[in-house]
This record gives C-alpha cells, structure tokens and sequence, in this order.
C-alpha cells in the first residue's frame, strides 16, 4: 500500500508542475484560486503539526513530543537552520523520555 | 527569444547564489530521510519519494500522515493538495522560461519554491533559466544525496521513538510553516485547521483529519476579500 501511495504521490505531483508550465494563465489565475492555493499549505501543515504531535490513534495526548514542539518554536524564533530545529526537538524529546 | 547573451558577471552571481540555495535546502534531506524511515518506510521508498516526487512538504506530507497510523491514499491526496502550490509557480513562470516540449517536460521535475523564488524575478529568459535550472539541479541532487545517508543512518539506529525522531516529524512541519505565518490571515487559517484536525482526531480514519484542515483554506479563501497583499 505504502508503494502504491508512492507511486500515486509521485504521478500526482508531477502533474501538478507540469499543468503550471502548459496550460494557458487564464484557466487558473482567478483571485478565489490563487488566494486558496496560498492558504492550503498553511491549512494542511497546522493541521500536520497538530495531529502529529498531540495524537495518538483517536485520542489527544500531550507527551514528549509537545515538548519537542515547544522547543522547535524557541529555535526557530531563534532563527536555528532547519536542521538545528528537526534534530534539537529530537534530541530533547528523547531526553525527557529518558527523565 | 531576443534575448542578448547574460553579461559574465550576471552568469556567475546567478550560479553562485542558486547554489548557495541548493546546498542549503538539499541539506534538509538529511531530515527527511530520517524523519521518513522513522516513520515505517522503507529506505527504498523514501529514496524513491526524494527522486519522483520531489517537493519537500508533499514528501513531509505522506510520511507525517502514515506516521500518524493514517491510511497511505490519504497521506497520498494530502501530499497531493501540498502540491498544488508548484502549478500557481509553474503558471507565473512559463512565459518567463519559455520551455516547450521535452525541454519543458524535464523543467517540471525541478519546478519547486527554490527554484521558482530563484528565477521569478529575473528579467530576461536567459537569466531566469539559468536560475532555475543551477538551483533545481543542484537542490535535485543534493536532496537525493541527503535523503540517502539520513534514511540509512535513520534505519542503523533502531527504534527512533528512543532518539526522539517521532518528535522530529513535528517540528519539520513547524519549520516550513513558519515564514508563512507573517500575516494575521495565515495565523488565524493555521489555528483554525489545527483546531479542526484535532476535533475530528477521535470521530474519523486516521489520516482524514488532516484533510478535513483542507477545508479551512477553502472556507478562508471564500470569505477573505480581495485586498492587495
């Protein structure tokens, strides 16, 4: 299932950019489309965040990884490279499972 | 296109700073390829989402969503919807590129927010193109590269819950996330989605909460009045 979810992600994806590069500005450029274009990142990575960090299965949880997240938001005030934010809340989410 | 040739100092500022680009965010595969197998996939399936998809949130996207116990057709449209972005870049920089054929179809795969943010404001096709294509190749190979090494070290360690890895997955999503919330709108769309993901988390499939978050940019996009930006 994972492999055909690749594969699915990879034609979709590509399809996506190669529609910017063909078809006619017209068709798509329209007030409503592109303000919706702009706020779905927004949307899905919020919505990423909050499921990966305080779900577990169908319940809420708070747990380590909230503490990573609280840690990833002082870095990246911070101005921390991406690295130093993805690892920083890794390491600190592992020591407090530790404590 | 009558376009004259770039001056050779234009050409090399160019390339030098779409690779300063390229290596930077090529690195942020090392975290991808980590936070991936971390997440139950293989090392081959993520290299294979590093070459074939190719756009880092989409990529983040699918894993986060499998991560999460979801179902992998979601992770796939959520990944999807993610994805959508690279046609509005791809819209506003066709007449600038000016590609057609097999040229353009090659172009697409390299059409993502680095390569886009390096060549959108060129002036002349030569410069744009040169843009794109230093930066799309040198973020292609590099994001490759590192996806490779962090998915085989992410694999050697075993049980990433023990290295926090699943802490990680998190924290990559808040880090592209960040530079779009300067705008009261964009704050108030992303509590609202994370606040509709949550409510649903015990009601639906593992996975659909995440997509039901789409809503809220649809809702905003409706509701939001048309005003300069």
């Amino acid at each position: 299932m994972i492999w055909v979810a690749v594969g699915i992600t990879a034609i979709g994806c590509y399809l996506l950019k190669l529609a910017g590069l063909s078809v006619p500005p017209r068709v798509l450029e329209r007030p409503l489309v592109e303000r919706v274009a702009d706020f779905i990142p927004v949307a899905l990575l919020a919505a990423l965040i909050a499921v990966q960090v305080f779900s577990h299965g169908h319940s809420l949880t708070i747990d380590a990884r909230a503490v990573g997240l609280g840690v990833a938001v002082v870095l990246l005030v911070l101005r921390a490279p991406f690295l130093v934010v993805v690892f920083g809340a890794a390491v600190v989410a592992a020591v407090v499972r530790l404590l | 296109m009558t376009d004259p040739p770039l001056e050779p100092e234009e050409r090399s500022s160019i390339i030098r700073d779409s690779l300063g680009v390229g290596i930077a965010t090529g690195a942020y595969g090392v975290g991808f390829g980590a936070v991936s197998v971390a997440s139950g996939l293989s090392v081959a399936q993520t290299c294979a989402l590093s070459l074939l998809v190719f756009t880092g949130a989409s990529q983040f996207a699918l894993v986060g969503v499998i991560a999460a116990g979801g179902a992998p057709i979601s992770g796939a449209l959520t990944a999807m919807l993610l994805g959508t972005r690279n046609t509005l870049y791809g819209l506003r920089l066709a007449p600038l590129l000016a590609w057609r054929g097999w040229r353009r179809a090659l172009a697409a795969q390299v059409l993502i927010d680095e390569s886009t943010a390096m060549s959108v404001t060129r002036e002349s096709t030569p410069a744009a193109r040169l843009g794109f294509l230093t930066t799309g190749i040198s973020v292609f190979v590099l994001w490759n590269a590192a996806t490779l090494a962090g998915a085989v070290a992410g694999n050697a360690i075993g049980d990433p819950r023990t290295y926090g890895l699943d802490a990680a997955v998190g924290a990559a999503f808040l880090a592209l996330l960040w530079p779009r919330l300067t705008t009261r709108r964009n704050q108030l769309v992303a509590v609202a989605a994370a606040a509709v993901a949550l409510g649903t988390v015990p009601l639906v499939p593992a996975g659909v909460p995440v997509l039901a978050a789409a809503a809220v940019a649809l809702l905003a996009g409706v509701l939001t009045k048309d005003e300069t930006r």
